[in-house]
């Protein structure tokens, strides 16, 4: 199963250079046909498979602080590809892929129970309560590599799977087996103006990902990065987003035993 | 009118009455009905479930009824494979209240998927190392062995006793119930088990999760536990109010008060074993976890879950009731009896209730706070809607079908009949 030649796609979201300004949810919405509704303003109902949340470090001025943390979904492997959602769906909608990491979601298979949800503690899986209803005209301009989804189903980030089919096709089309590190990136990476997000293999040390989260393989990918932190990585969810931050509040906030003060 | 129907040897309200009673808690079985298809036809969006509260009231309702049905395959363990003779005189409402309660179950589940009509895919693409997957063959599985226990009960009608066919297929039936309710309760270990597995192997969510033994996390035990305790209570809670209702007695108090004790030494060993899960649960798993017990137990909007709700689970509707139901003195004291299988019955439905509802409620993130949530008026109706069919379905079965096999003993009738 675990091929020594296996890719491990992952992010390193460097926070002291998110503005927060939203483009890489934009973007993301825009590339995966995600739905929304005329009145979105409730977050806890309304799909977005980027979230920027915003971190406040909770004192008063001239101390008061923020910063910008943008979550997509975290492609846990925890243990050995037992990811904390993917092991519960009683349908196998979901799927961890041992050849590049990546935690899969099948629309047409999910029947919406929600397991998942409860599962993940980052709240990246989110459910359609209503069926996509498109402004007119917006169906022609939807992504075709991406299918709609309907009501009654859970979705989330893909890591835009579709571009890495598509640059796989193209690649085996020019004869190659392999792809170079820009044939294949997220619509977040791209659009982001301040150029936060790196994405790629994990496991070459040639990518810029590699470099950066520093991912030290005998412990569960943890880096060894002084800035890098990974989201709760004390729960074991072994997470392929790796944050990165100048400052030890924001560092302490992806932790649960954060200072509570 | 439908004394025909009517088992002999015992006294029916008349026609009438029934009818009036029946169209009450038809009523509210329609105002139900009503809910569940407002959610078939418009979706999930008629509940107040969210994208942090994606598991809610009706998984707690789930969960829930089949622990409180447990006193079926519990009671048939007992009266069948260990040979308790004297449950043989409260196995059939065991076994109706099981029904009830499992096929109320799967009705809530059919409502609760978001794709009703994929919801085949459970058994058609399962993954085995789901506990959801596990719960739903072996409930639908039990709740095949609960019909083929009730079908039975339904033949030694008056009428279709009189039918040769029916008297024997009965009658043969009875004769092989051992065989199902050894079935029932190896079938009901697994799914009362996974049910307690669905939070406890949540590793992402500190509340719910707990370790344990290879795959199963102790939850696993505690939750087949807590249902064998549990559900003879409900059982018992069941009878009361149906005598109550009847105004007659329907059982000998020699039944109840043994398996009262019964249930009320398996609630004891539960509730020690539920204190020492929380003990280690709060000492070593969740600071494990990054997470201290008052973590769990604090800050949230209105204190919906203060320690109050720990003390009330596992103290006044835990170690209290179990203290109860061992003592003799009490369980010879019907309203001492009453007041501890209602605590009991109400600790079971509080386990479940935090299990669910507060694994989600907790923040995991440190960015984000607590999430709260009410239930929408068709969540309730739809919850309430089981509530009103169990009713029906038992008074129908009271009426015609001789459940209570010392009734007649119990209440004669001047000149017979
Ligand atoms: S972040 Fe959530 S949805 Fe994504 S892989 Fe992890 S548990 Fe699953
Ligand atoms: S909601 Fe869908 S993906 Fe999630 S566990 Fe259920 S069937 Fe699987």
């Amino acid at each position: 199963m675990d091929q020594p030649n296996n890719k491990r796609f992952g992010m390193v979201i460097d926070l002291d250079k998110c503005t927060g300004c939203g483009a890489c949810m934009v973007a993301c919405m825009a590339e995966n046909n995600v739905p929304f509704r005329e009145d979105d303003t409730d977050k806890l109902l309304s799909i977005a498979w980027m979230r920027v949340y915003r971190l406040k470090n909770g004192k008063s001025f001239p101390q008061a602080e923020e910063c910008f943390l943008p979550r997509p979904c975290q492609h846990c492997e925890g243990h050995h590809g037992h990811s904390p959602c993917v092991s519960v769906c009683p349908a196998t909608a979901t799927d961890y892929d041992m050849q590049t990491g990546i935690v899969s979601q099948v629309p047409t298979r999910c029947f919406g129970c929600r397991y998942c949800m409860a599962a993940c503690p980052y709240h990246v899986r989110q459910f359609n309560w209503w069926d996509p209803v498109w402004p007119d005209g917006m169906e022609r301009s939807l992504n075709p590599d991406v299918s709609v989804r309907m009501r009654g189903i859970v979705e989330k980030c893909s890591f835009c799977y579709h571009r890495y089919q598509r640059a796989l096709d193209k690649a085996y089309a020019e004869g190659r087996r392999d792809l170079k590190e820009h044939e294949y990136q997220t619509a977040c990476t791209q659009a982001c103006p301040a150029g936060a997000i790196t994405f790629g293999d994990l496991n070459n040390p040639a990518h810029a990902v590699h470099k950066l989260a520093q991912p030290d393989m005998a412990h569960e990918g943890q880096s060894r990065n002084p800035k890098a932190f990974r989201l709760l990585e004390r729960l074991g969810t072994n997470t392929k987003i790796y944050y990165l931050s100048s400052k030890e509040w924001v560092r302490k906030a992806g932790d649960t035993a954060v200072q509570k003060a | 009118m439908d004394s025909a129907l009517i088992p002999k040897g015992v006294k029916r309200c008349p026609i009438g009455q029934f009818a009036v009673f029946i169209a009450v808690v038809g009523a509210v079985l329609l105002w139900g009905v009503v809910a569940m298809f407002l959610c078939y036809i418009k979706g999930l969006n008629q509940t107040n479930m969210n994208n942090a509260y994606g598991f809610a009231l009706w998984i707690w309702a789930d969960l829930a009824v089949i622990a409180l049905g447990g006193g079926a395959f519990f009671t048939g363990l007992l009266r069948y494979i260990i040979g308790k003779d004297e449950l043989k005189n409260i196995i059939n409402y065991a076994v109706l209240i099981g029904f009830v309660c499992y096929s109320s179950a799967l009705l809530i589940l059919a409502i609760d998927v978001g794709q009703p009509l994929r919801a085949w895919f459970i058994f058609w693409h399962a993954n085995v190392h789901s506990m959801l997957t596990e719960v739903a063959f072996c409930l639908t599985c039990y709740f095949g062995v609960l019909t083929i226990e009730y079908i039975p009960l339904i033949l030694e009608n008056r009428q279709l006793d009189k039918v040769p066919f029916c008297h024997h297929l009965s009658h043969n039936m009875h004769g092989i119930m051992a065989v199902f309710a050894a079935t029932g309760a190896f079938l009901s270990f697994f799914h009362q088990g996974s049910l307690g597995g669905v939070t406890g192997v949540l590793f992402g969510r500190p509340f719910g999760y707990r370790t344990g033994i290879g795959i199963w996390p102790w939850t696993f035990f505690l939750y087949t536990w807590s249902a064998a305790a549990c559900g003879p209570c409900f059982t018992i809670f069941i009878t009361r109010i149906t005598e109550a209702a009847t105004r007659k007695k329907l059982v000998k108090d020699n039944v109840i008060d043994l398996l009262a004790k019964i249930a009320g030494w398996m609630l004891l060993t539960y509730i020690v074993a539920k204190i020492i899960d929380t003990w280690y649960w709060a000492a070593v798993t969740a600071p494990s976890m990054g997470l201290t017990l008052m973590d769990f137990y604090s800050n949230n909007p209105g204190s919906a879950y203060g320690l109050w709700i720990l003390i009330a689970e596992v103290g006044i509707c835990g170690v209290l009731p179990a203290i109860m139901l061992v003592s003799g003195s009490v369980r010879r004291s019907p309203a001492l009896l009453f007041i501890a299988v209602t605590l009991a019955v109400i600790g079971a439905c509080l386990n479940r209730w935090v299990m669910v509802l507060q694994t989600q409620a907790v923040p995991v993130l440190s960015f984000e706070s607590w999430f709260t949530y009410f239930p929408s008026w068709q969540e309730i109706a739809t919850t309430i809607l089981p509530v009103a069919y169990g009713v029906i379905l038992i008074a129908l079965s009271y009426r015609y079908l001789p459940i209570f096999p010392q009734e007649q003993e119990l209440n004669p009738i001047e000149g017979g009949k």
